[in-house]
């Protein structure tokens, strides 16, 4: 459960970023390496947010799929469900990760019509 | 009529939709909004590897080296942390910062062997946190006398998930896997198994017992990290254990 955690990070940034504006949404880019459960982040961020300025706003998370990069024959391999980070090229080793560990806020979206109330 | 969406690449574009074409993927909750977009692009980890760094900067002034040591519950940390004390005493100076979710058993079966000892009970909140996080760590430095140590050893909350993902300011990682757990646990746990340099093998005294299949878990560890060094180990009879002491040693 470091989910919670992850969402008293995330009210930080969102809290600088959106400077006392309402936010609606926030976009959060989240890599499959990643050991972060998107439904229970958006479920701690419901705890966390609560009977705070951001209470009302929700988590929208966007995956990446992890890529592996060969070293050797420079093959580039879909890393699937169970990660296993051999290449698809060649079955070598030695291979670097080149997507799937991103864990980033993107953008927030403002709520205009709260703004205006 | 443009419509601003983005895609599961990461791009995000205005074009213009013909007819009643509809696209299954993408993220079209900005249809539903007329309000501003304010582009963040800040990593959410920021302020914790911030903090790592600190921790590490003052670990380095310190001339002092780290050791994040991660397992399941009951993989056997704690044992070989006693076993390892008792080896060090009198050669290399230790301290020891102990995650524990509630409780100071496990601090309390390291006391007397000769080492500063600094728990931190992550029990705050939400049935407490499952792994400890720079800013945990940091809290603890206080309680070190750091200037007169050689080798701190992190034992971190026994959970093969979360403590993967923050780093503390180490300067390495290693992971106390026992046989018990069975061969597949690589595959389950990949982030883990990737995170560390060393991999120490342990309870490997029950293996007549188990039909535990040692080459099989090996070839799985391989597949998530080849670099990983592999240490055999019981920590309850000591095998093993000098060649830890060894590894220890040659990280100061």
């Amino acid at each position: 459960m470091h989910e919670l955690s992850i969402c008293g990070s995330i009210a930080d940034i969102v809290t600088r970023h959106a400077a006392g504006r309402p936010v609606k949404v926030i976009n959060v880019r989240m890599g499959q390496l990643r050991q972060v459960v998107p439904e229970t982040l958006v479920y701690c961020w419901e705890l966390v947010s609560a009977e705070t300025p951001l209470a009302g706003s929700r988590v929208s998370v966007e995956t990446v799929p992890a890529r592996i990069s060969c070293r050797s024959c420079g093959h580039v391999t879909e890393v699937g469900a169970v990660p296993v980070f051999v290449c698809g090229g060649c079955g070598g080793f030695d291979a670097e990760v080149v997507s799937g560990e991103e864990f980033l806020i993107t953008s927030l979206e403002l709520d205009e019509e709260g703004a205006s109330t | 009529m443009g419509r601003f969406h983005r895609h599961d690449d990461g791009t995000a574009h205005d074009h213009e939709h013909a007819g009643d074409h509809v696209h299954d993927t993408g993220d079209h909750s900005g249809y539903a909004t007329g309000g501003e977009r304010v582009e963040v692009l800040e990593r959410i980890f920021d302020e914790n590897d911030k903090t790592a760094a600190a921790n590490r900067a003052e670990f380095a002034a310190a001339g002092v080296r780290v050791v994040n040591l991660m397992s399941s519950p009951g993989a056997g940390k704690t044992t070989l942390l006693r076993e390892t004390l008792g080896r060090l005493a009198g050669q290399v100076r230790v301290g020891i910062i102990e995650g524990d979710i509630e409780t100071s058993l496990d601090a309390d079966r390291l006391a007397g062997f000769g080492a500063q000892v600094a728990l931190i009970n992550t029990g705050n909140g939400f049935g407490g946190e499952c792994h400890l996080d720079a800013p945990m760590v940091r809290s603890a430095l206080s309680r070190l006398p750091l200037a007169e140590l050689d080798l701190v050893l992190i034992e971190n909350v026994g959970n093969l998930v979360c403590p993967a993902e923050f780093d503390v300011g180490e300067d390495a990682r290693a992971m106390v896997y026992a046989i018990t757990e069975g061969e597949e646990k690589p595959l389950k746990y990949p982030v883990m198994f990737r995170s560390c340099g060393l991999v120490v093998v342990n309870k490997m005294d029950l293996l007549p017992y188990l039909g535990f299949d040692l080459d099989g878990f090996l070839d799985n560890l391989r597949k998530v990290n080849p670099g990983a060094e592999v240490m055999p180990m019981s920590a309850r009879t000591g095998e093993g254990v000098d060649a830890w002491c060894d590894w220890l040693r040659a990280r100061l």
